[in-house]
């Protein structure tokens, strides 16, 4: 029999452990945009060296998993002498896999815009730095938004992963929880509704920001 | 009177790859006065006005305004960004497309050159944008985004965003071509009060009237050279060239349904 008790009892736990779940998704999703941004500029760059850096930077983060890349990392850092809390791992892996997505959302926002944009603003004698950072990247960012914040709700999704280093989030507290109440189904099917309550408002947010800028 | 520009071209070639988009162009663009260029599609005439701005990089030959080479300091060396830039505050160019700025309202299109590459105060290029907006008929679009304005308002808008800067030289590549019949005219009709206070303009059109009735001379272009330039009645209405008879026969056949 299915027990609504143990079902209902383990949203406490598991919303407390949702916190980790959404520290390591938002923060990762940053680091991921300032990795990101600049890996789009070195792709972007006029020198070779930097444009093949990143673009192998972004095939082969985008040809590992997620987990393998969590593991190699969490276990490469004892080797080489450094002592760095579970937690940090997490986000830097999170983020620098996240890096190689939102590079290609910025170089694919960028592309997509008309080559007459930037045009008209040479055309005045603007700056590269003013047609970047008034003209392209403006609209670039208003292109992104609504996949940024689908790789955010794949960050939500992929941070499950995290819990193989031994960080208590969401999939680490409900296989806890089911240990002890000797009740999974009931515990995970709790999990699974906390992480589509957090999606489904995410996906809210991105709408409400897709209609924002389209007017 | 407006200060007004000159241009000289001499011998310009442009290559795209291998294929040669512009033959050794001679053209000569007095100040003041209208030139209008005409020709079949991939003819080269775009590709010709965005040499003179330098949007286009021409590969051999010279084009000064006003005496000065634009784009070169001299054969095969690069003028400096800074001083290309400077070059070109004082050309403004319309395009087909308008490229206006969709994230900014028709006032901020105007005035962001105003601010960034004038040094304008805000209060300022504000001013000055909405005067140049008010020229071009827009009194009551100011905060209007561009997806807000019809083709001819947007075109408009464009127009206004580069007189703005006070150009001594007016580029207009096709213009009108985007644009639904009737909302040709009102772009046609600021264009004409452009060429009225004595702007130097170069114009890329399909529209044979606004040439005919415009135009100071007319310039026929076809596979990247310019076969014949003089007064519109001469190339218009007594065209000496068999090229461009049968240009303005296919075209009046066109037009005359
Ligand atoms: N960026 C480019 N790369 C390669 N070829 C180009 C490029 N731009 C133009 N061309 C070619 O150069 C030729 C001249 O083009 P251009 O745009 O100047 O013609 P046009 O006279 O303005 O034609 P239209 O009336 O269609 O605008 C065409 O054959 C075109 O295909
Ligand atoms: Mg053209």
């Amino acid at each position: 029999m299915f027990s609504l008790a143990v079902f209902f009892q383990s949203f406490g736990p598991l919303f407390w452990a949702a916190r980790y779940t959404l520290l390591i998704s938002v923060l990762g999703i940053g680091l991921g945009i300032v990795i990101g941004t600049l890996i789009c500029a070195a792709r972007l760059s006029p020198y070779p060296q930097l444009r093949s850096f990143a673009g192998i930077w972004v095939s082969f983060l985008r040809g590992v998993p997620l987990l393998v890349q969590l593991l190699v990392f969490y276990y490469a850092l004892p080797v080489i002498g450094l002592d760095v809390p579970a937690m940090v791992a997490a986000v830097v892996v999170v983020g620098i896999c996240a890096s190689a997505y939102i590079s290609e959302i910025w170089r694919g926002a960028i592309a997509a815009l008309p080559k007459g944009q930037a045009e008209a603003a040479d055309a005045i004698g603007m700056t590269p730095v003013d047609v970047w950072t008034r003209v392209i990247l403006p609209q670039a960012v208003a292109l992104s938004l609504p996949a940024l914040i689908n790789e955010l709700i794949l960050l939500v999704k992929a941070s499950s992963l995290v819990s193989v280093v031994g960080i208590l989030e969401i999939t680490r507290a409900s296989q806890a929880q089911a240990a002890t109440t000797f009740r999974p189904l009931e515990v995970y099917i709790a999990a699974a509704c906390i992480y589509l309550l957090i999606n489904l408002c995410l996906a809210a947010l991105g709408r409400y920001i897709e209609h924002r800028t389209n007017v | 009177m407006l200060a007004a520009s000159s241009v000289e071209m001499r011998k310009v070639n442009k290559y795209y790859g291998k294929f040669q988009a512009l033959k050794d162009v001679d053209l000569s663009i007095p100040p003041g006065k209208v030139t209008c260029l005409i020709g079949p599609s991939g003819s080269g005439k775009s590709t010709l006005l965005r040499c003179i701005n330098f949007l286009e990089e021409y590969d051999s030959g010279e084009v000064r305004i006003d005496g000065q080479l634009i784009g070169y300091d001299a054969p095969n060396k690069k003028m400096s960004g800074r001083k290309l830039r400077e070059m070109r505050r004082s050309i403004g160019i319309v395009f087909q497309q308008f490229n206006l700025w969709p994230h900014m309202t028709a006032k901020e299109n105007v005035a962001e050159g105003l601010i960034r590459v004038r040094r304008m105060s805000k209060a300022d290029a504000d001013r000055r944008a909405s005067e140049a907006l008010a020229k071009v008929g827009l009194a009551d679009k100011f905060a209007s985004h561009p997806s807000r304005l019809s083709g001819g308002q947007q075109q408009r808008v464009a127009i206004a965003r580069a007189i703005a800067m006070e150009p001594k030289l007016m580029l207009f590549d096709e213009p009108t071509s985007a644009l639904d019949p009737e909302l040709v005219g009102e772009v046609l009709s600021v264009m004409r009060t452009l060429a009225d206070e004595g702007m130097t303009m170069v114009v890329v059109t399909h529209e044979m009237g606004f040439a005919a009735h415009v135009a100071d001379q007319v310039g026929f272009m076809e596979k990247g050279e310019l076969i014949d330039i003089g007064s519109p009645d001469r190339i218009l209405h007594r065209p000496q060239d068999a090229r461009i008879q049968s240009f303005l026969r296919t075209y009046h056949e066109r037009n005359s349904f």
